[in-house]
């Protein structure tokens, strides 16, 4: 099992350590519950390190990775960065990520911890003559600092440097890449810096006032926004269509490795739908792998995920159900150990912000 | 940690409150405190009959589902509904407040089968 270089800062904070992804890391500090509300409400700090990081470069860099990913690339200016999809020929997701221009030809991309190796093949086996791929996924240690207090928090840190805008990536003075982008919800930034330097970074962000923040609530924070987690709502079963993520997939592009099954699937309606789902009665947290019955109580998919909701008291979950039960307001049913639990499809994402 | 001197404690972290054939059962302050946030808690239905180490009820946090086990035989006389409607209680006040079912045990000698508690506090530190 992979250790992140901040592990002995997470031991010496009481955290729960847990296997996830191959790698050893928080579930939790001290409550699932208070980290969630932290990062809704104030700052809370992510250790992302367990995440890869890719620079793909090269003359052709631009043209190679519009082939390779579902987003056009081509919209992106230097310093800005897009969510975005590997997909197989059929079309399936191999991963989520997000890719940032950092120079003309040089592209800076952030991948899912559990796909680093599989994702750094997929690529490699593509490789074109004019693109060079390097994996510095060993290289980085990785912070999410995430919630309406860390611009605040970023200035005492960093004084007298800038956050990049929104999607924006920027390399600081200091030396580290900052990224304002995130998996909350709320606003933030992901801090990457060499790997030697994370535990006093990440000791100088939570003496600022992030308060340590675990996997735990990355979840319950990341479902309440209704973004997929590859691995659970994401696979190389269902194609990005299927996901609801059609607006990260320019289909108009060019060529890509996917597009046919894409666009035949978004010209036909895809037959499944990765649908938003909410307890409308009182019942035992939804998790994934329950299943989900129509009202009439015939099962029709199971959840790919599913939790009880800190910001909205209740259960909610996502399942790829058949188009016909997606439509918002068809009532479903969630079975929890043999009992069933009220719901209705709703719309993404669960959680709005009050203003 | 409190654990308290009057109540008996079985391996997976019930505590019993024994009074005459009535033992009221609920969890350690240990437990709540690694389930951490219980947002639900399932009870058993009233005159269910039970035997010691059958799953009985369950507590559910954010993270997971966790079994809650009979720490004695007998039948589930009474649950608490104030633990359904706050679960926190089994955070705020596991000894009091949230307690979850009361048995009427088979035969109230098997109680010296659990802990005492000061062999709990060893078997969690």
């Amino acid at each position: 099992m992979k250790s992140s270089p901040l592990e002995s800062a997470h031991v010496a904070l009481g955290a729960k350590l847990v296997s996830f992804a191959g790698w050893n890391m928080p579930i939790q500090y001290t409550s699932i519950m208070d980290e969630h509300n932290a990062v809704r409400t104030h700052c809370g700090i992510f250790d992302i390190s367990h995440m890869g990081q890719f620079i793909i470069s090269g003359p052709n860099a631009a043209a190679w990775l519009n082939r390779m990913l579902t987003n056009n690339i081509n919209h992106l200016a230097i310093g800005h960065g897009q969510y975005t999809l590997m997909v197989n020929d059929k079309g399936g997701v191999i991963d989520d990520l997000i890719a940032y221009r950092t120079g003309e030809n040089e592209f800076f991309l952030v991948v899912n911890a559990s796909m680093i190796d599989e994702d750094f093949f997929w690529l490699a086996s593509h490789q074109d003559g004019n693109v060079t791929l390097q994996n510095e996924s060993n290289l980085w240690a990785g912070m999410a600092v995430q919630g309406p207090h860390s611009l605040g928090v970023f200035a005492k840190v960093c004084p007298g440097e800038t956050l990049p805008p929104r999607n924006g990536i920027a390399t600081l003075a200091s030396g580290p890449v900052v990224c304002r982008t995130g998996y909350t919800g709320e606003d933030g930034f992901e801090f990457f810096t060499p790997v030697a330097d994370g535990i006093p970074v990440w000791e100088k962000f939570v003496a600022a006032g992030a308060k340590p923040c675990a996997l735990g609530a990355r979840d319950t924070l990341r479902l309440e926004m209704g973004y997929p987690l590859n691995g659970n709502d994401l696979s190389p079963d269902h194609s990005p269509i299927e996901a609801g993520l059609g607006f990260f997939c320019d289909l108009e592009k060019g060529d890509f490795i996917g597009r046919d099954k894409l666009s035949q699937q978004k010209a036909n309606g895809p037959a499944v739908k990765l649908t938003a789902i909410q307890y409308v009665e009182k019942g035992a947290p939804p998790r994934a792998h329950y299943p989900v019955h129509s009202a009439d109580g015939t099962v029709i998919g199971e959840l790919a995920s599913g939790v009880h909701s800190p910001s909205l008291a209740t259960g909610i979950g996502m399942a790829y159900l058949p188009a016909e039960f997606s439509k918002i307001g068809t009532p479903l049913q969630i079975e929890v150990r043999g009992k069933l639990c009220l719901a209705k499809v709703v719309k993404k994402p669960f959680y709005r912000k009050p203003f | 940690m409190n654990t308290p001197a009057d109540l008996h404690y079985a391996t997976s972290h019930e505590w019993v409150r024994l009074d005459g054939d009535i033992a009221t059962v609920g969890i350690s302050d240990h437990a709540q405190e690694e389930l951490t946030d219980v947002v639900f808690v399932e009870l058993p239905a009233v005159g269910r009959a039970v035997d010691a180490g059958d799953p009985t009820a369950v507590v559910e946090s954010v993270k997971a589902a966790s079994d809650i086990y009979a720490p004695i035989s007998g039948e589930v006389v009474e649950v608490n509904p104030e633990v359904e409607n706050d679960p926190s209680l089994v955070n705020t006040d596991p000894y009091g407040k949230g307690w979850i079912f009361k048995l009427k045990v088979k035969d109230a000698a098997h109680v010296s089968k659990l802990m005492d508690a000061a062999a709990y506090q060893s078997h969690i530190s």
